[in-house]
């Protein structure tokens, strides 16, 4: 018992160090101020000033956050319909067919996806900019935040509903006093899900831009062509300090939701 | 009655999502890949895929898509498995999708500075004698960052998965006699297969398109089918040929899909008999 719980934390731990070295790792020689990656001279704060000072830089970083949270937003109430209605579809067949469209943008290689965007706002004429990257955003979260709900939906035992209903409950009482509550880890894991997705999105992103919009992925990628420069390694420090904030404040989000629902879970 | 068409209202945006979203792009990518450059309809594209440089391509890729996938999942399965034996396996858990938040770009561009020939694995490589080697632009940097890339991805869904386990049948399987492999291969994997499924759906498609790293990592030494569409749409314009090699990802995967695919009744009666 002893042997395997030892070996057992090692491997977590093993799988963890790799998982941050390439993090640390950047935001170490975000410090350097010598210009490569390779040897660290001396602490400077230089390359994070140039960030600061970089105004098409920040616009970016802005533009990337408003994309995410708002598709992320809007892809999870359109997500949490969608899968309610799946839920409580009496045509068997028809919800199967369904459930398939929904995995197709799931499992649809990026590069397919996002062509075959291009050509879709081509053809109806949305402009490529900030427009058509939002919708794109939105169009590839709805499907995960529908599989992250769907599988507490079926958890859900119908009697639930049923009881509600023979006690008086409208349908409405049902959706936002049984339902919602209840599925509201899938609900919160699916909109973390679709943030994720929209602010590691490189492919899609990078097909729907246009000129005139850049989102942090296309960014970087055109400043990573071009050679090492540290200013990105100072964006990787701000990003991740960013990105533990919103963590570790989802953290404590969902442990205080938690609670009250969590406690039926008997683990 | 109100309530019915309330109902239809919220259902309204979904439905037009799927239409517009996904029915409606692959309908068009199949429309535009009989098309050529000057805008004739022709079948020219599908004969040319079946040339010998297109068909290396889709083999090489799949190769690639294959490697990452099956070292994603070894390194993935008993992290998840251990995971849920942490006391808080959520906070945990939520440390393992922290790095999947830093974007993909940034970790990529990481490893340009730790593959390279003056980085700490050179570094470390020449303390035992081994001297400088090219790490970056090779397939086996590509592969790494790949997984690198897609540990979270896998982790996630064979984790849900392990959670929803309940551990009384583990205990009765331990009480019956069973090794920890039988437990194992006998009533853990066959119950978190669907985990498995969905972690191998969301690491093999995404990576034959994975057209990024091929630039940065694999300095354009391996070209990927996602590399293909790339060049056609964004580099040569060709929409036509892109679209055609779009057609054939998109078989693929439906293969892929119908291969990985949940059998609804067999899942859902096993999750439900617990």
């Amino acid at each position: 018992m002893e042997k395997t719980s030892k070996s057992a934390k090692f491997y977590l731990a093993l799988v963890f160090i790799v998982l941050y070295t390439p993090i640390l790792y950047l935001i170490f020689y975000s410090f350097n101020s010598g210009g490569s990656m390779n040897s660290f001279e001396s602490f400077t704060w230089e390359h994070y000033a140039a960030v600061f000072s970089d105004t098409r830089l920040i616009m970016i970083l802005i533009n990337t956050v408003i994309v995410a949270l708002l598709s992320a937003l809007i892809a999870t109430i359109i997500g949490v319909f969608g899968s309610i209605g799946i839920v409580f579809m009496r045509n068997k067949s028809l919800r199967r067919s369904i459930l398939s469209l929904n995995n197709v943008l799931i499992v649809s290689p990026d590069v397919v996806i996002g062509a075959s965007f291009l050509i879709l706002f081509t053809a109806i004429g949305v402009k490529l900019g900030f427009a058509s990257v939002l919708i794109s955003h939105i169009a590839f979260s709805i499907p995960i935040v529908v599989l992250m709900v769907l599988p507490k939906l079926q958890e859900m035992n119908s009697t639930l509903i049923d009881a509600a209903a023979d006690l008086g409950a409208t349908k409405r009482d049902i959706l936002t006093r049984v339902i919602i509550p209840f599925i509201k880890p899938g609900i919160f894991a699916g909109f973390f899900m679709a943030l994720t997705y929209s602010l590691d999105d490189f492919a899609v992103t990078f097909f729907v831009t246009g000129n005139g919009f850049s989102t942090l992925s296309v960014e970087i990628y055109s400043m990573a062509r071009t050679g090492i420069t540290l200013t990105i390694n100072a964006l990787s420090g701000i990003v991740f300090i960013v990105t533990l904030l919103l963590v570790v404040g989802y953290y404590f989000v969902s442990q205080r939701g938690k609670n009250p629902v969590g406690m039926g879970v008997r683990k | 009655m109100q309530t019915k068409t309330t109902k239809a209202f919220y259902l309204i945006p979904y439905y037009v999502w799927i239409v517009l979203f996904v029915v409606a792009p692959i309908a068009l990518i199949a429309y535009y890949s009989f098309f050529d450059l000057s805008g004739n309809f022709t079948l020219d594209n599908y004969l040319n895929f079946f040339t010998s440089v297109y068909l290396k391509l889709t083999l090489s890729s799949f190769w690639y898509a294959f490697l990452i996938t099956f070292f994603t999942l070894l390194i993935a399965y008993p992290t998840a498995y251990l995971l849920t034996k942490t006391r808080h396996k959520q906070l945990w858990l939520l440390l393992i999708i922290i790095p999947s938040w830093i974007n993909l770009l940034l970790k990529t561009y990481a490893f340009i500075g730790i593959f390279g020939l003056y980085g700490p694995v050179n570094a470390f490589l020449n303390v035992f004698g081994f001297g400088e080697t090219q790490i970056l632009f090779t397939d086996f940097s590509f592969v790494f960052v790949a997984v690198y890339i897609f540990i979270p991805f896998m982790i996630l869904p064979i984790f849900n998965s392990l959670d929803k386990l309940n551990p009384s049948l583990i205990d009765a399987s331990r009480d019956l006699g069973a090794s920890s492999w039988t437990t194992f291969s006998k009533v853990i994997l066959p119950l978190t297969i669907n985990g498995v499924k969905a972690g191998i759906q969301a690491v093999f498609i995404p990576s034959l398109s994975l057209f990024m790293i091929t630039r940065l990592i694999a300095g354009n030494k391996v070209i990927t089918l996602g590399t293909a569409i790339e060049q056609q749409f964004l580099v040569t314009q060709n929409w036509g040929m892109g679209s055609t090699i779009a057609v054939f990802l998109i078989i693929f995967m439906v293969i892929i899909m119908i291969i990985t695919g949940q059998r609804d009744k067999g899942a859902t009666s096993n999750g439900k008999n617990k």
